[in-house]
């Protein structure tokens, strides 16, 4: 495909072709800092009209590739970014044959590994985008993928996706250069990608020990809470965010069978930003030193 | 013809070939294999072969998944047996999982999805009460497409296993009963060879009037690819025992198949490099040349090509299918969903 762009992100690379310019020129502004992809390309992403005069007429962009959703609804051109993110998640999601997919955010310091996963809405993204600002390393805030021949995590520190609120909070943080435009009205409401920081992207292939497993649920009226979490439910609950668990078969089964058993989880509840934060920073002192 | 589909088709046939490909061809070949469901074949074919680091993991990756695919359907029949094995009727393992349970080089590395199996036309009732039994249900609700399936076609409609999410399909024949060719699906039971478990699979010969079957006289080539690099390997299996030639011979007449097994004869020689019997597939026909076009539109995008030719073997193919009237009828039902 004429416009087209190769992209390293953690250990996975892809290579994006699309019928327009645009959602290409956008994609390497966004990830204009990330190393050069090694090849062959692990997938391939095409942004392509859904019926040829779909092109030039209301252009709209339908997600294809090695895997594909069948059915997926395609978007309008200005969401192009989106739909290139969507199209690189989805061969993830769909494609990863080899590490434990876990649809969590992760973050790093002192080279353990805080995974965070639950409900859309629950936060991740904006949790991991800032204390990716506060001392951390991000790893990544959509997928943690979990190594089953080391158990090991590896970054997927793609753009970071924030939705609605969490964009003004993040624009108070971070140099306006680091984000990609603001698209208005996607099916998820407004999205601003962000680009994770320097470290974040130089150390993309630097893999951490998983240390404490946090399941966040927000609710604006939500009394904040804390509880424990056993293995087995810790379990079950990861199987269902794993897109790839029945598919690794055993070696799924053992990987996170050993993540379950060696590391502490919780629960928590919060109706505010500034109490996860503190909840995070406690927990990680009690279970993870 | 760059790239895409006509690179796999020549790393397939010779991997040493491998050598002297680029990286930016091999994410080429690589979209182009998923697209056809054939990197697991690929990667199994160039096993061994000295690469770069990074395309050996991604090779290692596809073999791994294979491997899966394999236990996985082994599994499925393995279900199915235990459901079917009080009602003590022939149960005849179809495609890649009669592949891998013969342990047969066409089921090396091989994608397999549905499991496909095949029992008297006369026992279909007891067999699709006892997979009900047993947990599976039907996929389609809609009362056309269940009378169609069930008055005109070769199988029972799709049925899959609520709990292990994998579905199968019931034949009772090779092809849709409106086809003009009728193979004798009682001759194909009865030839079976019985495997270790109890399950069975088609006679060689007849493994591979079906593979052409499933090629030729049916589908629209999608996937041909891989059906056709599954015939490649089966005349490899089987094309050095004695007597094999004639026996194929005998059983693609008898199951009104010959042109169709002799044009999967050439079109393997052709794009695969098989050793055919000359006699049997025949000279080279003009029409072979679409047919290889047809099958070779795939470019390094994983993108299908010349629409022109895949919408005139889409028409073709419903037309060997069904005749003209039940075809209209069936077309008009459908669009006016």
């Amino acid at each position: 495909m004429r416009h087209n762009l190769h992209l390293q992100i953690g250990p996975a690379s892809f290579r994006i072709g699309s019928a327009w310019a645009a959602p290409i020129r956008a994609l390497s502004a966004l990830y204009q800092d990330y190393p050069q992809a090694e090849l062959p390309c692990d997938f391939t992403v095409r942004l392509e009209p859904q019926k040829p005069w779909r092109r030039w007429l209301r252009p709209s962009v339908s997600i294809a590739g090695d895997y594909v959703l069948p059915g997926a609804a395609p978007l309008p051109l200005e969401h192009g970014l989106l739909a290139a993110e969507m199209g690189m998640n989805l061969q993830m999601a769909l494609g990863q044959k080899r590490l434990l997919l876990l649809h969590a955010a992760t973050v790093e310091r002192g080279g353990r590994a805080l995974v965070m996963t639950g409900e859309s809405g629950a936060g991740k993204s904006t949790l991991a985008a800032l204390l990716g600002e506060s001392g951390w390393r991000l790893l990544g805030d959509e997928f943690a993928l979990l190594d089953p021949d080391t158990g090991l995590l590896h970054p997927f520190p793609r753009a970071v996706s924030l939705k609605n609120g969490a964009i003004a909070v993040l624009e108070g943080k971070v140099a306006a250069d680091r984000f990609g435009p603001l698209l208005v009205g996607t099916p998820k409401g407004h999205i601003r990608h962000l680009r994770p920081n320097r470290e974040a992207i130089e150390r993309a292939r630097e893999p951490a020990r998983p240390a404490l497993i946090l399941f966040p649920r927000f609710g604006a009226d939500l009394p904040e809470a804390v509880r424990g979490v056993g293995a087995a439910e810790a379990f079950v609950r990861l199987t269902q965010a794993s897109t790839n668990y029945g598919h690794l078969g055993l070696r799924g089964f053992e990987a996170l069978t050993r993540l379950v058993t060696q590391t502490e989880a919780r629960a928590i509840d919060y109706h505010q930003t500034a109490t996860a934060l503190r909840l995070v920073e406690t927990l990680w002192a009690e279970d993870a030193a | 013809m760059r790239g895409g589909a006509a690179l796999l088709v020549r790393l397939l046939r010779n991997p040493i070939a491998a050598e002297r490909i680029g990286p930016e061809a091999w994410s080429e070949v690589i979209a182009a294999a998923r697209a056809e469901s054939l990197l697991g074949s690929l990667a199994s074919r160039l096993g061994g072969m000295p690469l770069p680091a990074k395309l050996g993991a991604l090779l290692d990756d596809a073999r791994r998944d294979a491997e899966r695919a394999r236990v996985q359907a082994l599994w499925e029949a393995e279900m199915a047996r235990r459901a079917l094995a009080r009602l003590e009727v022939p149960v005849v393992l179809l495609k890649g999982t009669a592949y891998v349970a013969a342990g047969l080089s066409a089921g090396v590395g091989r994608s397999i999805g549905d499991l496909d199996i095949l029992v008297p036309h006369h026992r279909l009732q007891a067999v699709q009460a006892a997979l009900i039994d047993a947990g599976w249900e039907w996929v389609k609700e809609d009362g056309y497409d269940d009378l169609y399936y069930r008055r005109w076609m070769h199988e029972l409609p799709p049925l899959i296993h609520r709990e292990r999410d994998r579905m199968i399909d019931v034949h009772h024949t090779i092809l849709p009963l409106t086809a003009r060719r009728r193979p004798s699906a009682a001759a194909l039971i009865a030839a079976s060879e019985r495997l270790g478990n109890g399950l069975r699979v088609l006679a060689p010969a007849d493994m591979i009037v079906h593979a052409a079957a499933h090629l030729f006289a049916d589908g629209d080539l999608a996937g041909g690819l891989r059906n056709l690099w599954d015939i490649d390997r089966l005349v490899r299996d089987f094309g050095a025992r004695q007597g094999f030639w004639t026996e194929l011979e005998q059983r693609a007449r008898l199951h009104q198949l010959l042109g169709p097994v002799a044009r999967s004869l050439r079109l393997s020689a052709a794009l695969y490099g098989t050793s055919v019997d000359i006699a049997l597939a025949g000279p080279a026909r003009l029409s072979d040349r679409m047919y290889i076009r047809r099958l070779l539109a795939r470019d390094g995008w994983g993108r299908a090509t010349r629409p022109a030719v895949r919408l005139a073997f889409y028409i073709r193919s419903h037309w060997l299918r069904m005749p003209p009237l039940l075809l209209a009828r069936h077309l008009w039902v459908k669009a006016r969903r």
